[in-house]
């Protein structure tokens, strides 16, 4: 998932779309899968945000015209995608509470909840993480986790530049916080 | 303490699972998904597009599977875990009964002729058989019995649509495209032919039977020639020795056309 690489994917899709598609699927799959994931804490529904996101990148790459195709920052475009199914995921889910009763300790139960063989560190930053406001969550981890632009977050968000740089501010003020208080335990 | 975070936080990058990145590529038609199912022959592996199933194959391995897929179809088959609802709600079922019910399939690639013979091959019950003959008749192209076999061989989805259930008029079974020869047998017997009753009457070169009852004949296999109680069953060689006898076709299996 290297830059050049990703830089000569929108020539590449401009040029031939069916042929050049697995290529950029491989190329930006680990990203929009570890991004949904940390957004969503539940592989299952990162793995349905990753199907969900090529499925409509595809229908949407097959409507422009090439030269819109050839100028796509590809990244971030494909992140416009999946921070969106990711909001609406998160907002479905909160309609219709399906998992967690009270005292339930949904990290410890099902199988889809996030990889446990991280570390102590990971379990507590990604718990920490789940627990920001959505805004300030996409922005951090779309910023820290995947390495995006401030740029190519703002553009994926819908947002102003500035506006997701206090996000990011403000999550990561919250995340050493939390992180003070586990230390001080 | 922030950078500490800003490090901890790049250690939460991984890698998505190798399935749903290959399901994801699926989407655009560029490769096509496949998954493996137990059936009474061994695992079949059933690959899958936009249109519906595209190949139903057994292979040693799914390296196997995916060299031929890939040398017939001219595109690649790719490993998924999880099949679109509407395959994986009707795929299991189809196996199982050997009949495609709303199992989408994919026949694109299909000539037109191919596809009625799928079709009409589609129909044929369980635990019957119908010789390649009948299919080129109910189609409309009596005289095409030899390319309802080439058809029948390449068919792309066998057991989904039963090809097994299509023999040579002489009561042999025939060649069957999928794994070894005999894997015809072995599934027609799974679904409850009787196959000693079966070869008995083709090697007597009976191709009909009746009821002496309903002056009615048959298909042999058709369930209500099945029906009929030995002591009534009347056994033919031809249909026009069973005219003559007085008997007219079942319209059900229809062994022959209505008109004489």
């Amino acid at each position: 998932m290297t830059a050049p690489n990703l830089s000569k994917l929108a020539g590449e899709l401009a040029a031939d779309l069916d042929g050049a598609f697995a290529a950029y699927v491989r190329a930006t799959a680990d990203g929009i899968y570890s991004g949904s994931l940390r957004m969503l804490g539940d592989r299952s529904d990162a793995e349905d945000v990753l199907q969900e996101t090529y499925t409509r990148a595809y229908a949407a790459l097959k409507g422009y015209s090439q030269e819109r195709v050839g100028a796509l920052k590809v990244r971030g475009w494909t992140w416009t995608i999946a921070a969106n199914l990711c909001r609406n995921r998160l907002r479905s889910r909160a309609r219709k509470p399906t998992t967690p009763l009270d005292g339930i300790d949904v990290a410890a139960s099902g199988r889809n909840v996030d990889d446990a063989a991280l570390s102590k560190i990971g379990a507590d930053l990604r718990a920490a993480l789940l627990d920001l406001p959505f805004p300030q969550r996409a922005a951090v981890v779309m910023r820290h986790v995947l390495d995006l632009t401030y740029e190519e977050v703002a553009a994926a968000l819908d947002r102003p530049v500035g506006t997701v740089k206090a996000d990011v501010h403000r999550g990561l003020a919250r995340l050493r916080q939390e992180y003070q208080e586990e230390e001080v335990r | 303490m922030t950078n500490q975070i800003i490090s901890d936080l790049k250690e939460l990058m991984t890698t998505a699972p190798a399935a749903s990145v290959n399901a994801a590529i699926t989407v655009s038609g560029a490769a096509d998904g496949y998954v493996a199912r137990p059936s009474t022959l061994g695992t079949l592996f059933v690959a899958f597009n936009e249109r519906g199933v595209s190949a139903v194959d057994l292979a040693d391995s799914p390296t196997d599977f995916e060299d031929r897929f890939a040398y017939l179809h001219g595109r690649q088959a790719l490993p998924v875990e999880r099949l679109p609802a509407q395959i994986e709600g009707h795929l299991d079922s189809a196996i199982d009964t050997g009949k495609p019910g709303r199992l989408p399939l994919d026949f694109s690639e299909l000539t037109e002729f191919q596809v009625a013979v799928l079709r009409k091959t589609a129909e044929i019950p369980g635990g019957q058989v119908r010789p390649y003959g009948w299919v080129a008749r109910e189609i409309g192209k009596p005289g095409a019995v030899r390319a309802v076999g080439s058809a029948l061989a390449r068919n792309p989805v066998p057991v989904v649509v039963p090809c097994h259930r299509v023999v040579r008029s002489d009561g042999h079974l025939g060649n069957y495209s999928l794994g070894d020869s005999d894997n015809k047998r072995v599934l027609l017997e799974a679904e409850g032919l009787d196959m000693a009753l079966y070869e008995s009457q083709s090697e007597r070169g009976i191709r009909f039977t009746g009821s002496d009852t309903t002056s009615i004949f048959c298909n042999p296999t058709c369930h209500h020639a099945r029906r009929t109680s030995a002591k009534h069953t009347i056994e033919f060689r031809s249909e026009h020795e069973a005219r003559r006898a007085g008997f007219r076709p079942c319209k059900v299996c229809r062994p022959a056309s209505a008109a004489a």
